[in-house]
């Protein structure tokens, strides 16, 4: 039996490199042995991928993209389809917690440094994830064509607006109409099943190719294939991914589904934070909603836009909110670049960089806040405020993360 | 492929301009090929047709009152000021931005303090110069979110930009210009077209 499974596997392994591959990106890649929990966020971000392709098979398969015919269509889903309210429900709740473990798993790239030499290009294919998946949030959130789904995209489309010169032709053109009707509820449609999951795939396969190629950080944010065993050449603080990390993994994704199913079954609402009230009434395309904020993984950025009051150096201000909000994302891109600390991890990093880095959670949070919160005068100076915070934070790095006293890192990894 | 070239290490002058011409020649049928598909996605030729004037009959339009109509799928005002509304144009000025109405958002008919054509009707599309909110109605004159010197306008509840009666935007808010004011006739007394100038260019 066995032998003809081997000389099975033989047969194919002369046809495909099936064996080689399972080695070289499982049981023979090796990951440093001091992961801790934030590690679980990368392969949790891969489950929810996952989630999100079949519930989004699914749902396509009851979805009218028809400015007529939506928003009665995703009702459909919810009270006729056999078991529809839960593959909806599994599909708007995936997608927050797409940004929750994604969120997550870029602040562990922060504090533990991953994001350094010889790091830089596995973080900016994740930065390019990062702008897949927020095109695929906006795409998707425009598809039930309720009332946050036309005028939260109605302000999207009008930044391209304030683009010099050509604002008014591309916003035309995205819209392939003079204002936000049904040709762009069609074409959003097929940008959201058809070319971002087609890029979102093919660049989670190149982060995962890439990581293996450099090799995984760790807390001490030390590289471990500088300390190889001579005999064998495996790195002495290196384990096998599988099975070590695959079963680790697999608490991982136990602990998530707990979260996940408690919120589909009793929050799939979660407040008015993952599905806002306003969106269950049908979009209105002469009355905007009395208060209007994005689903909450936006309003950080949101925040930024509408934080900028003032015309400056000839560029009016609605200009700029547009330019600091994608700044305020695109900033994470210069990252490799701005840290010139001597060490990688917080944990041997210096109380200037611990300082900033709470400075700039607190300013995302309060941004975030923000965002969801009607604009006052008051609430304009603290964003206008804080947004300085979460700028200060990158731009000022490269002086602040030279002069921070440091300690030395170890030879070998630690727990 | 390098490899299969390095026995002469240079690539000779004729290879390179094949190389060059051959890219180009490439690029020119990428750019050739994606002009259908990047045109295709312009407004089509129905989207285009739809643009058509409005006629609207503003006979039961009474003092003080917003009537809402559309035009071009966007949302128009039809705002019939009371003497009161319009005695505030003046008095909020200085707290405007364009309160000459300079920038080109209005027909030249309509730039005067009262942006208009009849003093007392303002017509104006009812879009958020900012990011294309629609702008709540606010006659309330100092309610407690808008502050004490708040004369009656329009507010985005989107980013909070502010407009006056005439659809003038306030300094410091993120909305750059005043309300569009789209091309308007008055037919007779109480008939109102948008979208023209002349029922004959309609």
């Amino acid at each position: 039996m066995s032998k003809q499974k081997n000389s099975f596997l033989e047969w194919i392994d002369k046809r495909f490199p099936m064996t080689v591959t399972w080695r070289a990106h499982l049981s023979e890649y090796y990951a440093p042995k001091n992961f801790n929990f934030w590690y679980f966020f990368g392969s949790l971000a891969l489950l929810v991928l996952v989630n999100q392709l079949v519930t989004g098979i699914f749902l396509t398969m009851s979805y009218k993209p028809d400015a007529s015919l939506a928003f009665a269509s995703v009702e459909y889903i919810m009270r006729d389809v056999d078991y529809g309210w839960l593959i909806r429900y599994m599909h708007s709740t995936g997608a927050s917690m797409f940004f929750v473990v994604v969120y997550l798993h870029m602040f562990r790239g922060m504090i533990y440094g991953s994001y350094r030499k010889p790091r830089e290009l596995l973080w900016l294919i994740g930065m390019a994830i990062f702008f897949v998946l927020m095109s695929l949030a906006f795409t998707g959130y425009i598809l039930p064509w309720g009332q946050m789904s036309y005028w939260g995209a109605q302000v999207i489309v009008s930044m391209f607006e304030a683009i010099p010169f050509i604002g008014e032709t591309l916003h035309n053109w995205i819209l392939g109409d003079f204002m936000l009707s049904d040709a762009a509820l069609n074409r959003f449609f097929a940008y959201h099943v058809v070319t971002l999951p087609v890029l979102i795939v093919v660049l989670v396969f190149v982060h995962i190719i890439a990581l293996h190629e450099v090799g995984s950080n760790n807390p001490d944010g030390i590289e471990i294939k500088e300390n190889k065993n001579p005999a064998t050449k495996i790195p002495v603080d290196g384990i096998p991914f599988h099975p070590y990390y695959t079963v680790k993994d697999i608490f991982g994704v136990i602990g998530f589904l707990i979260v996940f199913c408690g919120i589909i079954f009793f929050a799939p609402e979660m407040g008015g934070y993952f599905l806002e009230y306003n969106n269950f009434i049908p979009a209105n395309t002469l009355q905007t909603p009395d208060h209007i904020a994005p689903v909450w993984y936006f309003t950080p950025y949101y925040s930024m836009l509408r934080a900028v009051t003032v015309n400056f150096l000839w560029i009016d201000a609605k200009l700029w909110g547009v330019f600091l909000m994608v700044a305020g994302v695109a900033v994470f891109c210069f990252l490799p670049w701005l840290d010139r600390s001597p060490v990688k991890s917080i944990r041997y990093k210096g109380p200037i960089f611990k300082f900033a880095l709470t400075m700039f959670v607190i300013s995302f949070f309060v941004l975030g806040w923000l965002g969801t919160q009607s604009p006052t005068p008051l609430y304009t100076l603290l964003a206008q405020i804080f947004s300085v915070i979460y700028f200060a934070f990158f731009i000022l790095m490269p002086w602040y993360s030279k002069i921070d006293k440091t300690k030395p890192e170890p030879k070998r990894v630690t727990k | 492929m390098a490899d299969s070239f390095s026995i002469d290490s240079e690539m000779s002058g004729r290879r390179k301009f094949l190389v060059a011409a051959t890219s180009v020649a490439g690029g020119v049928a990428c750019i050739g090929i994606a002009t259908p598909f990047v045109k295709s996605m312009m407004p089509s030729e129905r989207a285009k047709a739809a643009g058509a004037p409005v006629e609207i009959d503003i006979s039961r339009l009474e003092p003080g009152m917003l009537l809402m109509v559309e035009w071009r799928g966007r949302v128009v005002w039809i705002l019939d000021r009371t003497p009161e509304m319009l005695a505030t144009l003046e008095k909020i000025e200085p707290q405007l931005a364009d309160p000459n109405s300079d920038r080109d958002q209005q027909p030249v008919y309509a730039k005067n303090r009262t942006r208009s054509i009849k003093p007392e009707i303002l017509v104006v599309e009812g879009i958020c110069t900012h990011l294309g909110c629609s702008p709540v109605f606010r006659k309330d004159i100092a309610p407690q979110d808008l502050g004490a010197d708040w004369l009656g306008g329009f507010f985005c509840p989107c980013h909070g930009s502010k407009f006056d009666l005439a659809g003038r935007v306030y300094k410091s808010v993120p909305a750059p210009t005043n309300m569009v004011v789209p091309p308007h006739v008055y037919l007779s007394d109480n008939v109102l077209l948008i979208g023209a100038e002349s029922k004959e260019s309609a």
